[in-house]
């Protein structure tokens, strides 16, 4: 890097920081999600709330979400401008604590041929109650089979009825073929 | 029959599954990055088991945390002992929750109402 590369570089570094700060962001990673990668973030955040004496009933719902999220993207991401199996599995995950609340943010790329489906799925699952909630796990857990994958179809009911929230999620676009798709999971520190 | 004893990890259950001394528990935290080939083994173990089970069969779930995926698992577990309990065998299941866990005490509930088999809920203490 020459003088003025390496200026720019350093003053990214700054507002990425910066920036981190402003939005209270603890962790952030983009890369592919493993489950080495799922054991090492839950238990880092894990003793971060141990630390600050979070309650017991907050931490246990905020472990569930990270690793339903985290789970969603190894399961779920596909493969960003290339059919390159392997960047499927990938995106971007991040957790930020504010006063009030803990915030977990998954984003990854998803072919558009996909966004139907999911979104059929989460618009249901936010037009249930506790108990529609509740009937639609056990439904689920029933007479679902898991994928090929592992994934029993259960992550996103798990997290609406942890967080007690509706699911939060945009599709952003990005060529003629993906959206990104974003999830924000709120859990409240006041429990 | 063989005795299947696992110990626990941070992301896998302990698990015995031991008929001569009337010992079934599975406990701890289960995330394993593979549920199936974690769970055929036990899957398998209750099946051979139940063709010729002891008297009676106590089996002890003490969670603290599963997955979603793991939540599928247990529910094939639980299905074996309803099954068994079809048949007529004396099978009960204890649900064991931590005192301040209403999440895994309605985990317990619900898979009460799913499956038909005897199941008491025992609530404890940690440490």
């Amino acid at each position: 890097m020459d003088k003025k590369n390496v200026k720019g570089f350093l003053e990214f570094v700054y507002d990425f920081y910066k920036s981190m700060k402003a939005h209270e962001i603890t962790l952030v990673y983009e890369g592919e999600i493993t489950h080495q990668i799922t054991k090492a973030f839950t238990s880092l955040t894990e003793s971060n709330m141990a630390k600050e004496e979070e309650s017991n009933t907050v931490q246990k719902k905020v472990f569930h979400v990270m690793v339903e999220c985290l789970q969603n993207i190894s399961k779920h991401a596909d493969s960003f401008g290339s059919d390159d199996f392997l960047f499927a599995g990938r995106g971007i995950f991040m957790v930020s604590k504010a006063d009030v609340e803990y915030h977990v943010t998954t984003g990854n790329v998803i072919e558009n041929s996909k966004i139907d489906e999911l979104t059929k799925i989460l618009d249901h699952i936010n037009t249930l109650d506790k108990e529609g909630l509740k009937d639609l796990y056990k439904t689920q857990m029933r007479e679902g089979r898991l994928s090929e994958k592992g994934g029993a179809g259960l992550g996103f009911i798990d997290i609406a009825r942890k967080t007690g929230r509706k699911l939060n999620y945009h599709f952003l676009p990005i060529d003629e073929e993906t959206h990104f798709f974003i999830l924000t999971s709120t859990i409240s520190r006041n429990e | 029959m063989e005795t299947i004893k696992i110990m626990g990890t941070d992301d896998t259950p302990t698990v015995i599954l031991d008929a001569e001394n009337d010992i079934f528990e599975i406990s701890g935290r289960s995330l394993p990055e593979d549920v199936t080939a974690f769970y055929d083994p036990i899957l398998n173990w209750l099946d051979e088991y139940a063709t010729s089970p002891n008297p009676k069969t106590i089996f002890t779930f003490k969670l603290v945390y599963f997955n979603t995926a793991s939540s599928k698992l247990l529910l094939d577990i639980l299905m074996k002992f309803e099954e068994m309990h079809e048949n007529g065998q004396d099978v009960l299941i204890k649900w064991y929750y931590p005192e301040d866990d209403e999440d895994m005490q309605e985990a317990g509930e619900e898979y009460a109402d799913i499956v038909d088999v005897p199941f008491e809920q025992v609530s404890y203490t940690l440490n």
